[in-house]
């Protein structure tokens, strides 16, 4: 078992608290089928070094995972993450959950944390760049997405303020796939060819429809795989991972 | 935030995407912190594959450091000359910008970095 990084400094009052659906996430990218796929995908010498990107970080418990055991999971620790959230708190807990993951794993198994930056989904990427991304998103459906977030966070958010913060967290509106639609329509943008995204999707969110779709996308071989300990029991959640990726004939 | 990540970053407004304009962000009234972080010397160096370098010779113009190279210097370079390894290391993963501006040379359009942490949603009218 690879350590689970140290988020107790986290305010779960306004950052989404680890959750079944984290710790799936964890889980499945360290069964050998998962590090075998990215080993192969991003050795070495597969250059250049992989730019690991998690949307919706919230307590950087995923990503801190990630970062700080490179080496076990990517078979080398040339690899270079970020973070994006639309939260401003979640981009703080994230900065901070990532350095103590790190320093407990240490030089030679942790990878190099760029920043985590607030923003809406891959908005601020430069097109073509993550190899590697990962997205747990908001997908429980509800009647309603809350609006989203447009201009700088309070720094001290009303009661109010902090509730939207977290309903933001969870709130999928329709299908609980409205967020999650728009992630993927952004990824051939975002990803580099040897891309992959690793995405959660809950049994309400209809994860063979939405294989289905990735599959039929334009511009090259979209491939879209449930990953791992596959509709594993989460309460009614049921939850599942999907691999998206390019295949270019390997 | 780290001069590095400026590499893979641009504006978040969709129609600049296409624009050459939009990358790299510009800084602007940056204020800069120096943070220690061990030299991770191969790392560097096959960070140099990934690099726009000419992005990342505006950047470092812009942040006010000496002007780097025309070209990216090779793996031999940087295996023969620690200054320019120490230079790039320096530069690129030790210096944080922690308050100031990033704008888009396209639209025009000011993200604001605060505490090390640049905020890149928008303002509803560019939604
Ligand atoms: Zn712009």
């Amino acid at each position: 078992m690879l350590p689970t990084p140290d988020t107790s400094h986290v305010s779960y009052n306004r950052v989404y608290e680890p959750a079944e659906d984290s710790f799936l996430l964890l889980d499945t990218l360290s069964l050998p089928s998962e590090t075998t796929f990215l080993q192969t995908r991003f050795s070495k010498d597969a250059l250049p070094p992989p730019l690991v990107l998690e949307v919706g970080p919230g307590s950087g418990v995923v990503i801190g995972f990630l970062t700080a055991n490179a080496t076990p999971l990517f078979g080398h620790d040339h690899i270079l993450t970020f973070a994006i959230d639309v939260n401003r708190f979640a981009c703080s807990a994230t900065g901070l959950t990532v350095k103590k993951a790190t320093a407990e794993t240490g030089a030679g198994s942790s990878g190099v944390f760029l920043d985590a930056v607030q923003g809406d989904l891959t908005n601020p990427c430069r097109p073509g760049q993550v190899d590697v991304l990962v997205f747990n998103p908001p997908y429980v459906p509800t009647d309603e997405l809350p609006a989203p977030l447009t201009k700088e966070g309070n720094e001290k958010p009303t009661f109010e303020e902090e509730s939207k913060l977290l309903e933001l967290a969870y709130a999928g509106g329709k299908d609980g796939m409205e967020t999650t639609e728009r992630l993927l329509d952004a990824l051939p943008e975002t990803l580099s060819a040897r891309g992959v995204a690793y995405v959660l999707l809950c049994a309400g969110n209809r994860p063979e429809e939405v294989k289905d779709r990735i599959r039929s996308w334009a511009g090259g071989s979209w491939k879209a795989e449930t990953v791992g300990t596959s509709g594993r029991q989460a309460g009614w959640e049921r939850l599942s991972i999907v691999r998206v990726w390019r295949d270019d004939d390997q | 935030m780290k001069v590095l990540t400026l590499n893979f970053l641009t504006c978040a407004v969709k129609a600049c995407k296409s624009s050459s304009d939009s990358f790299p962000l510009h800084p602007k009234d940056a204020e800069l912190v120096h943070d220690d972080v061990e030299v991770n010397a191969q790392l560097l160096t096959n960070l140099l594959h990934r690099l726009d370098w000419k992005a990342l010779r505006t950047t470092a113009t812009e942040l006010g450091f000496p002007d780097l190279p025309e070209t990216a210097p090779t793996q031999e370079d940087l295996e023969n000359d620690e200054k320019t390894l120490k230079d790039l290391h320096n530069l690129l993963i030790e210096t944080q910008m922690m308050e100031g501006k990033l704008v888009c040379g396209h639209c025009g359009h000011e993200y604001a970095v605060r505490e090390g942490i640049a905020n890149f949603l928008l303002p509803t009218h560019l939604v």
